[in-house]
């Protein structure tokens, strides 16, 4: 009751449509080509180091991090270099990009080899080395995420294991197939980043993987928090409020108040990498929707074009109407089915014209949900109305710009209202100072 | 094919609920309290029933062709609006009388200012007061149960002899909708259930009153059980348009609501404590909204420690 009046953040009530839970991931053959974007991280693109015609390996850097908020790209094929181009990336923004054709021959770069990691910046710097970023969706640089200015007050590590968007259950594979390497990631970061304590969130519509995971800790400062199915519990500051109890102040960040929080896939990728050496050129994705003949989890190359990944999954069986990066509350639409594979992506959705139409959006009702089902406790209602009276000293009041864009109040809108887009609308109002 | 990809901006699904699903339900919990009506009342309840439905949907459906807007009936909120004023009138009262009360609902108080979602007050409650007060006579002389032998409203000073179990039931004279307090609770509580409502302002609504009424020397059960309260406090004042939207919001709404109708019914001499508790917390709901906003997650923190 007192945390009702305070904040309600009753979340959404999505539909889990996780028919691939179950599924074993499988491994998808070389693809024809692959097209290696600079820009698949949040921060500077990274800038091509191989020109048209290069012989590259597999591990190969093919693109060099740009800056220290940046990251490096590898090839996952060996082959040549047959093409620099530039791509469109999901956000709109034109990235340049490197079209690798593979050889079939899968040599492994010579330079590939374990690293030698002694403590904290030895790991630090294997972490930067192996072109990780935030596999969960953000694409943010981990090598960047595991070097805050307080690392000493930092005390706990939370594992995000939500995965609380409809469909996708790739980290609920990684869960139930990599438990070892996810327990040997999170030991390896508690060791060298000398944090005391882990704790790792999953939606309690997991129960294989809570179980899985569970039964093979062997370490008292490593526990599983179940998590409740109310979308989205895989929201950073919603994660570390329900498996911590603290706030993470705005703007702020989760250092603030001692945790880092990672994903589930690159906590094992940290495990897998220190053993082999070889970077991230693959990524376990979920390939879902209604118009996919065979819904399941792939292990894929990145850079491999949607189409032939879709090819891959016995195809399409009707015209799509949206192609999606990520699930359908928060992923972006894909414009041509040539795009390729990111890093941080962890499914590709197909739906037919008839699951992509948007319904008609009515008259705003004044009904609550929207505020109620905030997960931040923000008026999404009031602010989109700020937006449309261009007040942007309303906004701030609203503090509009806290939004994370989840979706949660679009899809709990009886309206039909487009209020994250227009939130998001509202964010770049209130960055230009007024300018729509 | 390709080029044929639609490309809109997330969330890419939404909901099952609609605004009409909505107002179904809403209609739904209302059929209770209509049965029970045609029972105490007669047919003519059912009659005068359809008329200002009909009423209330026909005046939607000219005014908005009339002035080149998007015909709105079927989120039925127009049908809400009509059987919630219809409760809110005597079963006797002259069909005519409906109408006028269904266009000042619907083309006064919902269409003129933009429709639906754009009201200050609820139309059915502008309707009822502005019935009461042009026809004052027609409009409180209520309709008595066809086959009883009680008289008298409930809170008629002529009355204080209805027994508890006449007032749930309902078989006592009142305006159509409102006499029997069961059907409206039932409606009340599935309305909770399938989560149109939340129980803050019903349940804050009916606290003030009987909290009220035991410090004013008065019986409690006896006042939450008469006149308009259940009905009000469970579809009235829960109107989502004219009522705020947070916890807090909704919380203070329901005890303004309930000091406002035990001021009236204890102190005033008219019998429309409810109705005008109502529309005056409705002109207040937009300042509520404004100062019982919700604490924002790392807002009040990052405040806190700013003044450290």
């Amino acid at each position: 009751m007192g945390k009702f009046l305070k904040r309600a953040a009753q979340g959404a009530d999505v539909p889990h449509d996780k028919g691939t839970s179950n599924l074993e991931t499988v491994v998808m053959p070389l693809p024809s080509k692959i097209t290696l974007s600079m820009g698949q991280h949040i921060g500077a693109p990274a800038a091509p180091c191989v020109a048209k015609g290069d012989q590259v390996y597999v591990g190969s850097v093919v693109g060099k991090a740009g800056g220290f908020v940046s990251c490096d790209i590898h090839s996952g094929v060996s082959g040549t270099v047959s093409e620099i181009t530039t791509i469109t990336a999901p956000n709109g923004a034109v990235q340049t990009a490197v079209v690798i054709t593979p050889d079939g021959k899968q040599e492994k770069d010579p330079a590939i080899a374990p690293p030698q990691v002694t403590d904290m910046k030895s790991f630090v710097d294997a972490v930067r080395a192996s072109g990780l970023v935030g596999l969960g969706g953000a694409g943010f640089p981990t090598a960047v995420k595991l070097s805050p200015k307080n690392l000493d007050e930092i005390d706990t590590l939370v594992i995000n294991g939500a995965e609380c968007e409809p469909y996708i259950t790739s980290d609920n594979r990684c869960l139930i197939e990599d438990t070892h390497h996810v327990l040997n990631g999170v030991k390896q970061v508690m060791k060298y980043l000398n944090i005391g304590k882990c704790v790792i969130g999953i939606e309690g519509n997991k129960p294989e993987a809570i179980a899985k995971v569970q039964a093979a800790i062997d370490d008292p400062r490593i526990e599983v928090k179940t998590l409740p199915c109310r979308y989205p519990q895989g929201a950073e500051k919603v994660l570390i409020e329900n498996c911590t109890g603290r706030e993470v102040p705005f703007p702020g960040l989760p250092s603030d108040v001692g945790v880092i929080v990672m994903n589930v896939t690159s906590i094992a990728f940290v495990s897998k990498y220190l053993e082999t050496g070889m970077p991230l050129i693959a990524k376990r994705l979920t390939v879902d929707g209604d118009i996919v003949k065979t819904p399941q989890n792939v292990e894929v190359l990145i850079g491999t074009p949607i189409r032939e990944l879709l090819d891959f999954c016995g195809g399409l069986t009707a015209e799509p109407g949206k192609v999606l990066y990520g699930g359908p509350m928060m992923g972006n639409c894909v414009a041509s089915l040539d795009q390729p594979i990111l890093k941080n992506n962890n499914a590709v959705l197909a739906f037919s014209k008839e699951r992509s139409h948007t319904p008609k959006a009515t008259n705003c009702i004044h009904c609550g949900r929207c505020t109620n089902a905030c997960p931040l406790g923000l008026s999404a209602k009031e602010i989109v109305q700020a937006y449309n009276n261009g007040d942007v000293e309303l906004l701030q009041k609203l503090n509009a710009d806290l939004c994370m864009s989840c979706g949660t109040c679009s899809f709990v809108c009886p309206a039909k209202r487009p209020l994250a887009p227009s939130i998001a609308l509202a964010k770049i109002m209130m960055k230009n100072g007024g300018k729509k | 094919m390709d080029n044929k990809l639609i490309v809109t901006a997330a969330p890419h699904i939404t909901g099952p609920d609609t605004t009409q699903k909505i107002m179904g339900r809403v209609a739904v919990a209302l059929v209770p309290a209509l049965i029970a009506s045609v029972i105490i009342f007669g047919f003519n309840a059912l009659i005068l029933t359809v008329v200002t439905v009909a009423s209330c949907v026909l005046f939607e459906y000219g005014y908005c062709k009339l002035v080149g807007r998007e015909v709105p009936v079927s989120d039925l909120s127009a049908v809400v609006t009509g059987l919630l004023l219809a409760f809110n009138l005597p079963s006797t009262l002259p069909w005519w009388m409906a109408i006028v009360g269904a266009f000042i609902a619907i083309v006064i108080v919902k269409q003129l200012f933009g429709g639906l979602g754009y009201n200050c007050a609820n139309p059915a409650i502008v309707g009822r007061i502005a019935l009461a007060m042009g026809f004052a006579g027609k409009m409180s002389a209520y309709g008595f149960p066809v086959d009883s032998t009680s008289s008298a409203t409930p809170l008629s000073s002529a009355a204080e002899n209805i027994d508890y179990v006449t007032l749930l039931l309902g078989n006592h004279g009142g305006v159509l909708g409102e006499t029997c307090a069961i059907a409206l609770l039932l409606g009340g509580v599935y309305l909770i259930v399938t989560k149109v409502i939340s129980p803050m302002i019903p349940v804050t609504y009916l606290g003030t009153v009987a909290v009220l009424s035991l410090l004013a020397g008065q019986d409690p059960i006896y006042q939450l059980l008469s006149g308009g309260l259940m009905l009000g406090a469970f579809f009235m004042a829960t109107d989502y348009v004219t009522s705020p939207t947070t916890g807090k919001g909704k919380l203070v709404f329901g005890i303004g609501l309930g000091l406002i109708t035990c001021m009236i019914r204890f102190f005033g001499t008219m019998n429309e404590g409810v109705s005008f508790a109502i529309l005056l917390m409705n002109l207040l709901t937009p300042y509520i909204d404004e100062l019982t906003r919700q604490d924002k997650l790392g807002i009040a923190k990052a405040k806190k420690e700013g003044t450290k």
